[in-house]
């Protein structure tokens, strides 16, 4: 599905206004555009140029915000808490030992319906201590309530930030989002990007008027115990609220894709997966390679697709179903492991099938673990096995990708 | 004095708590945002859908209620409204878990008055030793036995970490010495930037005394010198409640389940003496006594 944008510009306008820039940079940017009135922040690699970039604009006086220099994540989170209760635009971002450190805040605010939207810049969880890329970090707060975005170039992660804010601060979601980029892979890169201009943003992104906030003169008790008799109802307005953010990310994505002219999918994006045979799911920026991959195996005659998660939470159920329910086999690659069981996007994805007509073999690949490549010639493993699973039938459910026998 | 925290909330009857939160909200006026952390503040006063709070009020985590403060100080300064912030938390959120938010919100400088009431251990779990629990206390975690006298350590000086922290108001208070608390409140309120009072707050079930005798007790405790009372001003220390007749720290003692030990085991006294030796010290350190009287009496 390719969008065209209202106010289509020639191509050579939109070359002029390409800038390259560095990832954070082009995110920073787009934090700025959204005019957060509250930013929170703790230097963590390879967040970290993020937030300098912020803080670097609030110094220049371009950026009108209370920028809280705090003393961990844990208070980062804590203090987005108090400000979005007090009716702040709220903008933190972090990445994993420090979303680790988050934990018991996520679920707080997203529990309490705070629309606080953050940038996770994936890396792995240690032991063994690793500052580079994969998705461990957000994918095991999966369950804390956030909604989940993931994405697959930077552009994609600039655009998704006021996109996370009009969904987040819809009055019938209020749940926070995270929005996911792969850690030095895109954070660190220089890319040419469209940088979003300021009458642009405020054109997309209403003010935020939050209903219920602390107010002397109308005193509310946020954040009070629930017993039994009214816990398992919040927790259903919650899991609701996740429901209705199915339909209303991808109105968002239309209604960015028309006015920015740029389109990422809504909940899902798919490539060459109309008549694909072997259907390659995944989330993030090995997205790229996997497409060009997908390019060259096309030419050689191999029927492969692609379905790329963008909504990992809500998890986009339906859309799935129909994206997949021609596919002769499906492979997932995913960077992320829950030990003792196989990878949290295979589990999730074969749950999304079970109770459909479709029975073909699932496979997954953990892949690209504390920061190792996923090459051209990874993803072709990939494909060689899901066809011999179609065909043989499946020897590995999971497998990790490009294991190195020599270490074990 | 208007009572900003409704009755018909949960908490014990004798509890110091509600009295000091409203000796604290009155002070400060209906001008106000509260932020608790988790403890027996919240459970007692917000079971849902009901709120015993007629101010603005903010729960969210155990160890996190000066984040939560900075948060919506920020956000006020941001939107130019003049709301005095508070934090009113007990003993263990403050003193252990919380204490890097503390420090945190210290450091940056926040607009935020920080209230500490002191029971002295974690109450709402049932009466275990925190590091405000004082030497020679019987606690769930810290029992008296055969070979105990209960909690071995000295009580954390959490208002002297507040002072190294150029907390510009810093102050310990008492729920027996109302006008005391409420003069300390408007002080810190009338200081910019952030102020610490840590109160002393009896707990009926914790410390196991006569219920009716909450201030009773809160006062013995400023009379026998182990809870002075003073207050700093950018470092100085500007003020102390000076005592009248100092009494022995065995009148406190006695009046508390928490030290019955004291009294039974073989070798008691000397824990007594020690206990005594700290009050002593106080009285110095802080100048609790008038010119010359450093004697203690006893009433018996």
């Amino acid at each position: 599905m390719k969008m065209i944008a209202k106010e289509e510009l020639s191509l050579k306008e939109r070359m002029a206004r390409m800038k390259v820039v560095e990832g954070s940079y082009a995110v920073a940017h787009a934090v700025k555009c959204c005019s957060p009135d509250v930013i929170s922040a703790y230097p963590i690699t390879p967040q970290t140029h993020i937030v300098e970039h912020l803080s670097q604009f609030v110094a220049d006086g371009e950026l009108d915000s209370e920028f809280l220099t705090v003393d961990s994540e844990f208070s980062a989170m804590s203090s987005l808490v108090g400000a979005s209760a007090a009716g702040a635009r709220c903008y933190s971002s972090t990445t994993s030992q420090g979303l680790a450190l988050m934990w018991e805040v996520l679920y707080n605010a997203s529990g309490m319906r705070l629309p606080i939207v953050m940038t996770v810049a994936n890396r792995a969880l240690s032991a063994p201590l690793n500052i580079w890329n994969d998705q461990q970090d957000s994918v095991g707060a999966r369950d804390s309530g956030w909604i989940q975005l993931y994405a697959e170039d930077v552009q994609e992660a600039a655009d998704a930030i006021p996109q996370a804010y009009k969904i987040a601060e819809d009055p019938e979601i209020l749940t926070p989002v995270m929005v996911c980029m792969d850690g030095f892979i895109l954070t660190h890169v220089y890319e040419p990007v469209e940088l979003l201009s300021q009458e642009e943003v405020d054109r997309f992104l209403p003010p935020y008027r939050p209903k219920h906030i602390l107010d002397p003169e109308n005193p509310k008790t946020f954040g009070a115990f629930a017993d039994p008799s009214y816990f398992t109802e919040l927790r259903y307005m919650q899991w609701d609220a996740h429901r209705r953010a199915l339909k209303k990310i991808e109105a968002v994505a239309v209604e960015f894709a028309e006015q920015f002219g740029r389109w990422y999918g809504g909940l899902i994006d798919t490539y060459h997966a109309e008549d694909a045979e072997v259907m390659i799911v995944t989330m993030g920026s090995v997205i790229g390679t996997i497409k060009d991959c997908i390019d060259d195996m096309r030419s050689e005659g191999l029927k492969v697709g692609l379905v790329k998660i963008r909504s990992y939470r809500p998890f986009p159920t339906e859309a799935l179903r129909k994206a997949l329910k021609d596919a002769e086999v499906i492979a997932v690659i995913e960077k992320d492991v829950t030990v003792g069981n196989e990878g949290a996007l295979l589990t999730d994805l074969k749950a999304a099938l079970y109770n459909t007509p479709t029975r073909i073999p699932v496979i997954g690949f953990p892949a690209g673990l504390g920061g190792r490549d996923i090459t051209i010639r990874d993803i072709r493993r990939v494909v060689d096995k899901a066809i011999a699973a179609r065909d043989r039938g499946i020897e590995a459910e999971m497998e990790f990708l490009s294991l190195r026998e020599d270490l074990l | 004095m208007e009572k900003f925290l409704a009755p018909g909330h949960r908490a014990c009857a004798g509890c110091s708590m509600p009295t000091v939160i409203n000796l604290v909200l009155d002070a400060a006026g209906p001008n106000t945002i509260v932020a608790t952390p988790t403890g027996c503040i919240e459970v007692t006063t917000t079971p849902y859908p009901e709120s015993a709070w007629r101010v603005p009020w903010i729960h969210s985590l155990f160890e996190n209620a000066a984040a939560v403060a900075s948060g919506i100080e920020a956000a006020l300064k941001h939107f130019g409204k003049n709301h005095n912030v508070f934090v009113i938390a007990g003993d263990g959120s403050t003193l252990d878990i919380g204490m890097g938010c503390i420090s945190g919100m210290f450091d940056r400088g926040h607009n935020v008055k920080y209230v500490c009431y002191d029971n002295e251990a974690y109450m709402n779990t049932g009466v275990q030793r925190s590091s405000s629990t004082p030497p020679c206390t019987s606690t769930t975690t810290t029992p008296s036995g055969k070979i105990s006298f209960g909690n071995p350590r000295p009580k954390k000086d959490m208002p002297a970490i507040a002072v190294a922290h150029r907390v510009p108001y810093v102050a310990t208070a008492s729920v027996a010495y109302p006008v005391d608390l409420r003069r300390k409140v408007k002080r810190a309120i009338s200081i910019p930037g952030p102020a610490y009072i840590q109160v002393n707050a009896p707990c009926i079930t914790g410390w196991s005394f006569e219920a009716g005798t909450t201030v009773e007790i809160a006062r013995l405790a400023v009379e026998t010198c182990l809870w002075p009372l003073y207050e700093y001003v950018n470092g100085e220390l500007v003020g102390v409640k000076k005592i009248h007749v100092k009494r022995p720290v065995e009148d406190y003692l006695k009046a508390q389940g928490r030290y019955r030990h004291l009294f039974r085991m073989k070798g008691g006294e000397e824990m007594i003496r020690v206990l005594q030796q700290m009050a002593d010290d106080n009285a110095r350190k802080f100048g609790l006594l008038y010119e010359g009287d450093l004697t203690c009496t006893s009433e018996e």
